[in-house]
């Protein structure tokens, strides 16, 4: 029992409660930030603030359709850790759950007329959207060790590609009878999508498939030799070359696990949340996971909690534009802030730290 | 296509690249400086929100100018602070500031969308624009676009024939040895930055005021531009004039697949529109490509005459960028 008592006290060292002060000041200084451009815009802040947590968790339906946002962030982010581990800026997740989208539908097409047991076709599909993930990251990753094209570009370009393969492919080869429509390629039959629970649009099967990715990705990078060596990779690319890493395969490797976890994700949204392929059906969640990742300093532990929140933050703005003629942007903005200050106010503790002579540097 | 219409064509070629190129010069400066502005692409369509915002509400494009270089001024100071006082990642507080950027564009600029706002008027030169081809082609413009081509020649004197451009090469490269020399290295960085990112903030307005006028949201088309523009820099290889030939071969591109829209009718809208990134890709594909240690291997293989010629080739295209960009620099 003491030992416990004494654990706990380690553990909540006068520093550790500094720096849960600091990103709750964080914290406060986005919201502070956010009600000034309320303000700014003419907007009433409570009330926008009430409606995106009234959105969020007023009810059975709302919370059900965080849960289903949740799934792709979840997905993203513990693939963006992974390629953060590996010091590598992977911005291409975007582009990487669009095409695992793409060949999610493209298998479907494929397969929803034969007499293939649903169950089968939609394990293939998911695995289709998985390779389709990792090849368009595999791409930017061969750009970046073969070519030398900085993967923020690689992996930039490849997002407009991937939207632009989906538009394409929606109002061309894909399209409805008749004409092709923003609304999307024809929905799949019922069989094929993945069960949801009675009368809301959430899967248990895509649930469990996202918190899996996040406990398999924890395991992966704090408790393996692979994880040890990835982000000594990260850490100093030349030092775990010279330690016999190798390196380059060691990136690529990442890029891969990344894009296949993305994929993943894009081939969830087909199955389980549209049912068909439509324009923007990545919608903007890997960009998301890149903020994500960096709001949690890239601590693998933290990836459910906060992407829980950024969920929220997404479906509770959907009322904006109905309720109070706001744009829904808001809950970017509140994001973006919210990355930005912790990101700052972790700069500022450090600097602080060295100034004062307590820790040497830290990065 | 007969002369005349090749030659306002052409006009307008150089018209509607001014924003990319005065864009890709202040971010050239602040890259030189050792500091990468990563926030290109939301600051562009902030401020061009902005301005259109202020110059529909005041009716002033002055002020609309003036208040774009401030926002792409004040969100450089914050990549600045960010990474030279608070040593965060560049490209962290880059991305999170362009990502911010964008939303609240389209979050401020919600209730502007498709207002009619004032548009810069074209001023010929007195005189120089009757001047036969060149006239038309340099002297009939607004009075950004003549800007861009001052810009131009300023930034390429200022950074190759001047002492303080020796310096800001310097800081970029060698910081130690700069400072060792004299120079404010984190000061000097912090100028150039706000500096380049001025410029980055009036590439917005050109657009809303002048060259895209107004504010549409999401469909302004100006989404991207800021990648390009970055793209464009190391295309570039950070020299103002090179730079500033990447933003009008970028514009040429645009005009001819406006221009031979009849005889693409086979290539779907969608493939045109995002044709720029493939080939940014490439672009950088080419001139990072001669780094790679795996051609050099390859090169060794070839016969002697062929081995000379390629290495020529790859060796006038290859950019190296500065050694010091995206790396803190510590006084003490």
């Amino acid at each position: 029992m003491a030992d416990l008592a004494a654990r706990v006290r380690d553990h909540f060292t006068r520093e550790r409660w500094i720096n849960i002060g600091l990103q709750i000041g964080a914290l406060v200084l986005a919201l502070v930030l956010t009600t000034v451009i309320l303000v700014a815009a003419g907007a009433p802040p409570l009330s926008a603030y009430w409606q995106i947590i009234k959105g969020a968790v007023g009810s059975v339906t709302g919370f059900s359709n965080v849960l289903v946002a949740w799934v792709p962030l979840l997905l993203a982010a513990s693939g963006v850790l992974v390629t953060f581990a590996a010091g590598l800026w992977n911005i291409g997740v975007e582009g990487q759950i669009v095409f695992g989208a793409v060949l999610t539908t493209w298998v479907m097409r494929l397969m929803q007329d034969t007499a293939m047991s649903p169950a089968l076709v939609i394990i293939i599909a998911l695995i289709a959207g998985m390779v389709g993930g990792a090849l368009w990251a595999a791409l930017a990753g061969v750009l970046k060790t073969f070519g030398g094209v900085n993967e923020i570009f690689g992996g930039l370009g490849l997002n407009y590609v991937a939207a632009a393969l989906t538009l394409w492919l929606i109002f061309g080869p894909w399209k409805r009878p008749g004409i092709g429509s923003m609304s999307g390629t024809e929905p799949f039959p019922d069989k094929l999508a993945l069960p949801t629970i009675a009368g809301l649009r959430l899967s248990p099967w895509s649930l469990g498939l996202g918190i899996l990715a996040v406990i398999i990705v924890y395991i992966l990078l704090e408790r393996t030799y692979f994880g040890l060596k990835l982000k000594a990779t990260g850490a100093s690319n030349r030092a775990a070359f010279l330690l016999g890493v190798p390196t380059w395969q060691y990136g690529l490797v990442a890029f891969l696990a990344c894009g296949a976890l993305a994929g993943l994700a894009g081939a969830v949204q087909v199955t389980a949340v549209y049912h068909r392929l439509i324009p923007s059906i990545s919608s903007g969640y890997g960009y998301l996971g890149l903020m994500i990742g960096m709001l949690i300093a890239y601590r693998a532990a933290w990836v459910a909690p906060i992407a829980l929140f950024f969920a929220a933050l997404n479906i509770g703005s959907i009322q904006l534009p109905i309720v109070l003629k706001l744009d829904s942007t808001l809950s970017g903005v509140l994001q973006g802030a919210l990355v930005l200050f912790v990101v700052l106010v972790e700069g500022a503790r450090q600097r602080y730290l060295r100034r004062a002579g307590l820790k040497p540097g830290g990065a | 296509m007969d002369g005349p219409t090749l030659l306002v064509g052409l006009a307008g070629v150089l018209a509607t690249s001014a924003p990319i190129a005065v864009a890709s010069i202040g971010e050239s400066l602040a890259e030189r400086s050792g500091v990468i502005n990563l926030s290109v692409n939301g600051t562009i369509l902030l401020s061009a929100m902005g301005s259109f915002a202020v110059a529909v509400t005041t009716g002033s494009l002055v002020l609309g100018f003036i208040l774009g270089a401030i926002i792409g001024a004040v969100v450089a100071l914050l990549v600045a602070f960010g990474s030279i006082t608070l040593r965060r990642s560049q490209v962290a507080v880059g991305f999170v500031l362009t990502l911010f950027c964008r939303d609240l564009s389209y979050f401020l600029g919600n209730p502007f969308m498709g207002d009619k706002g004032p548009r810069l008027a074209e001023h010929g030169i007195p005189l120089l624009q009757r001047i036969p081809i060149l006239g038309t082609l340099i002297f009939k413009h607004d009075v950004m676009t003549y800007f861009s081509f001052v810009l131009i020649i300023v930034a390429w004197w200022w950074v190759y024939r001047t002492r303080p451009g020796l310096t800001l090469r310097a800081i970029g490269e060698r910081p130690e040895a700069a400072f060792a020399r004299g120079a404010r290295v984190n000061l000097l960085r912090y100028t150039y930055t706000v500096v380049g990112g001025a410029l980055v903030g009036l590439a917005g307005p050109m657009y809303s005021l002048s060259v895209k006028a107004g504010w549409k949201g999401t469909i302004s088309g100006l989404d991207g531009l800021g990648w390009i523009v970055l793209a464009i820099v190391i295309f570039g290889a950070w020299n103002p004039v090179r730079v500033a030939f990447g933003a009008y071969l970028f514009g040429l591109l645009q005009w001819l697949s406006v221009v031979l829209q009849p005889s693409l009718q086979g290539i779907p809208s969608q493939v045109l529109q995002v044709a720029p990134f493939p080939l940014m890709i490439l672009t950088l594909l080419f001139v990072n490509v001669g780094n790679a240690e795996w051609v050099d291997r390859i090169l060794a293989s070839l016969p002697e005459a062929s081995r000379k010629r390629v290495a020529k080739i790859l060796r006038s295209l290859r950019v190296v960028q500065p050694r010091s960009l995206g790396v803190p620099f510590e006084p003490d």
